[in-house]
């Protein structure tokens, strides 16, 4: 069974007197452990099935089925509890609490799973020293720079241990130096196992995953493999693209989150 | 996510934003002090007024009924209907002492005013009570100094008289009243006894500027045939009822009233002072709770403005928390907080300021900050939170993840 099954998804949105086709009967499957990138130029519909993905988002037609639930008919209640253990999002801009320390930034999802606060502060400290915070754990947002911001935002993501990681332009604030360290750590997180999709427009962020989706009036114009040459290779471990998994035992346990 | 780690959350999340525009959560704050220091003085001020009344009307007595020409409250028209009543006369108290059965005391009472003078000393006018030896009973009287005049000298008419506590102070500061003669009017007394301090009946005059004489001596040297009043001592509240029919019908009878004619005189008793300053602390109340609505209305205004500003200053942050899991209820709740936690800091300010207030008014006025105020306090603080926090907090609930994160 897929993690994700998108069966003839339409999302219309009503513009005045006009209706617009942000996404038009798009089906999409993606297994457990994918690294998947969807592209496409503005307009293109990519952002809505970001937000559909994400479940902040519902289709206006079509199925979800996401890690065996369908989620197209769901209550915002229960969307809400499905991005809370199912979800974890990476924003361009980050999207840390401005407020809040590194620390209380990654309890935040903890504390809306209702997780107790010894298990929390353990989790969270162990989230960050794996994205190697471990260090600036009580420092604000804007004491870090922007790939130690954009890290803080991926143990946020990981640590309520979620079936996808969902990155939304994750380099699109940073220089290319950062970008590339924030890229290899979703290589690193991929190779473990975790189900990654990164929404670009980027075509060497793309490159980084294994597999395009390439979206275009809100139909999919092209679903391919990412053939790896001896460059990328190197950065990446070589794995087979699609990733034959079998099991279907507890979700993957992020690094360091034990 | 269980509710109490929600609003623990809530606090915090609430604590931080406050303390991040302190200036404006002051300013905020300032409607609801005000509001609240109103609820608090209104409320000190009622209770004041009615702790007052409760001690004025104890030294009353509540099981005294006072027969008299007029009763204590009335119209103008029932003025008009009864202003030609007789006066109560010295044989029908007389007719009354032999008749009644139900009472444990009877006292006739005349009143005047008079001057003092003892040697050099003018005291000025105060108010004479021609009475029996049965008013230490009706009056509830106790003596700091010698004793009350004997039933022998009022069946002679003696020249004897009982002063008030301020009387006694007064008038002979630097010795003993006893065996003094006392020139009340233009006749001399001797002073046999000094009456306890009893205050001030509900703040007007004081029951203690007082002088008793034996109401024969009263007859005799004052006024010849004054307007009487008796005072019954029932013993017991649940024999008042009893007591008063029988009153009604003795005095009908010695007034020789014809039947199917109205009383031509009042039986009056505490109860017609309750009754009345329930109507009068009712009508200020009500005046109260407008003012203190009102200003609290204002104050309440001001947080829900100031919650919208939150809210929309915080869309962003409401997208995020909504795309790590937060479910709109989280969202509600914590701006609800938010906006409770600003009018509890208003509140507890508010009590704080209105502490030394209480204390400075507690000089002119009797009035006290009790528990029971500061829980109102607070609980108006609370409610004027939620109510005016309820929008702009429900607004922010329902805001859409997507429209949210988008903002900037």
């Amino acid at each position: 069974m897929s993690l994700i099954d998108i069966q003839r998804i339409s999302r219309l949105y009503q513009m005045g007197t006009e209706t617009i086709h942000a996404l038009r009967d798009v089906s999409l499957q993606i297994q457990r452990g994918e690294y998947l990138a969807i592209m496409g130029p503005s307009g293109s519909g990519k952002s809505t099935l970001m937000n559909i993905l994400g479940c902040l988002d519902t289709p206006s037609g079509g199925k979800f089925v996401l890690n065996g639930s369908d989620v197209s008919g769901m209550d915002d209640n229960a969307l809400s509890e499905i991005r809370n253990r199912e979800i974890g999002f990476v924003f361009q801009s980050f999207n840390l609490l401005s407020r809040s320390t590194a620390l209380q930034n990654v309890e935040l999802p903890m504390i809306y799973a209702g997780v107790s606060k010894g298990e929390r502060l353990e989790r969270a400290m162990n989230a960050l020293v794996a994205v190697r915070l471990g260090d600036r754990v009580h420092h604000r947002p804007n004491e870090l720079s922007g790939g130690q911001r954009q890290r803080v935002a991926v143990a946020r993501a990981l640590v309520n241990r979620p079936s996808i990681l969902l990155a939304d332009e994750p380099t699109g604030n940073l220089d290319s130096k950062t970008g590339v360290e924030i890229l290899s750590l979703f290589e690193e997180l991929a190779s473990k196992g975790n189900t990654i999709i990164v929404v670009t427009h980027e075509e060497e962020v793309a490159q980084h995953s294994r597999r395009i989706v390439r979206l275009r009036d809100g139909l999919i114009a092209a679903d391919e493999l990412v053939q790896k040459n001896g460059a990328m290779a190197a950065a990446a471990p070589v794995v087979s693209p699609i990733p034959v998994v079998v099991h279907s035992g507890p979700p993957p346990v992020p690094p360091g989150v034990h | 996510m269980t509710f109490f780690a929600e609003i623990i959350e809530g606090l915090r999340i609430s604590w931080s934003a406050i303390r991040a525009n302190r200036m404006r959560s002051v300013l905020t704050t300032l409607g609801v002090i005000i509001g609240v220091l109103t609820v608090t003085m209104m409320a000190t001020a009622i209770n004041g007024l009615n702790s007052a009344f409760q001690t004025s009307i104890s030294i009353m007595g509540a099981d005294v009924v006072y027969v008299q020409r007029f009763p204590w409250f009335m119209d103008h028209s029932e003025w008009l209907l009864s202003r030609n009543r007789r006066e109560i006369t010295m044989e029908q108290v007389r007719g009354v002492e032999r008749q009644l059965t139900t009472a444990k005391a009877i006292a006739p009472v005349a009143m005047t005013r008079r001057d003092l003078v003892y040697q050099r000393r003018n005291g000025g006018a105060v108010q004479i009570i021609g009475t029996s030896e049965k008013q230490v009973e009706t009056g509830s009287l106790n003596m700091s100094q010698g004793r009350f005049f004997a039933a022998a000298e009022v069946e002679g008419a003696r020249p004897v008289c009982v002063i008030g506590y301020d009387v006694a102070t007064r008038m002979f500061p630097n010795e003993s009243p006893i065996g003094r003669r006392l020139q009340v009017g233009d006749r001399a007394l001797e002073v046999v006894g000094v009456v306890e301090k009893r205050g001030r009946f509900l703040g007007l005059f004081s029951l203690d500027e007082v002088v008793f004489l034996p109401v024969t001596f009263f007859f005799n040297a004052y006024e010849q045939k004054p307007d009487l009043r008796i005072d019954v001592k029932v013993g017991s509240l649940e024999g008042i009822e009893e007591t008063r029919e029988e009153l009604i019908g003795i005095m009908r009878k010695l007034r020789k009233t014809p039947p199917g004619v109205l009383d031509d005189f009042a039986i009056n008793q505490q109860d017609a002072f309750v009754q009345n300053f329930n109507k009068v602390g009712g009508t200020i109340a009500s005046l109260g709770l407008f003012v203190t609505g009102l200003s609290l209305f204002v104050g309440g205004i001001g947080i829900m403005n100031i919650m919208f500003v939150s809210v929309s200053e915080r869309t962003k942050e409401i997208g995020i928390r909504r795309a790590i899991g937060a479910k709109r209820r989280t969202i509600l709740l914590q701006f609800l907080i938010e906006a409770v936690l600003l009018c509890i800091m208003g509140g507890i300010i508010a009590l704080l300021l209105s502490a030394p207030i209480t204390l400075v008014v507690a000089i002119f006025l009797p009035a006290a900050l009790s528990p029971s105020i500061i829980l109102i306090a607070l609980g108006v603080s609370v409610v004027t939170g939620v109510v005016s926090g309820f929008v702009p907090a429900y607004r922010a609930s329902q805001m859409s993840p997507v429209d949210a994160l988008r903002t900037e």
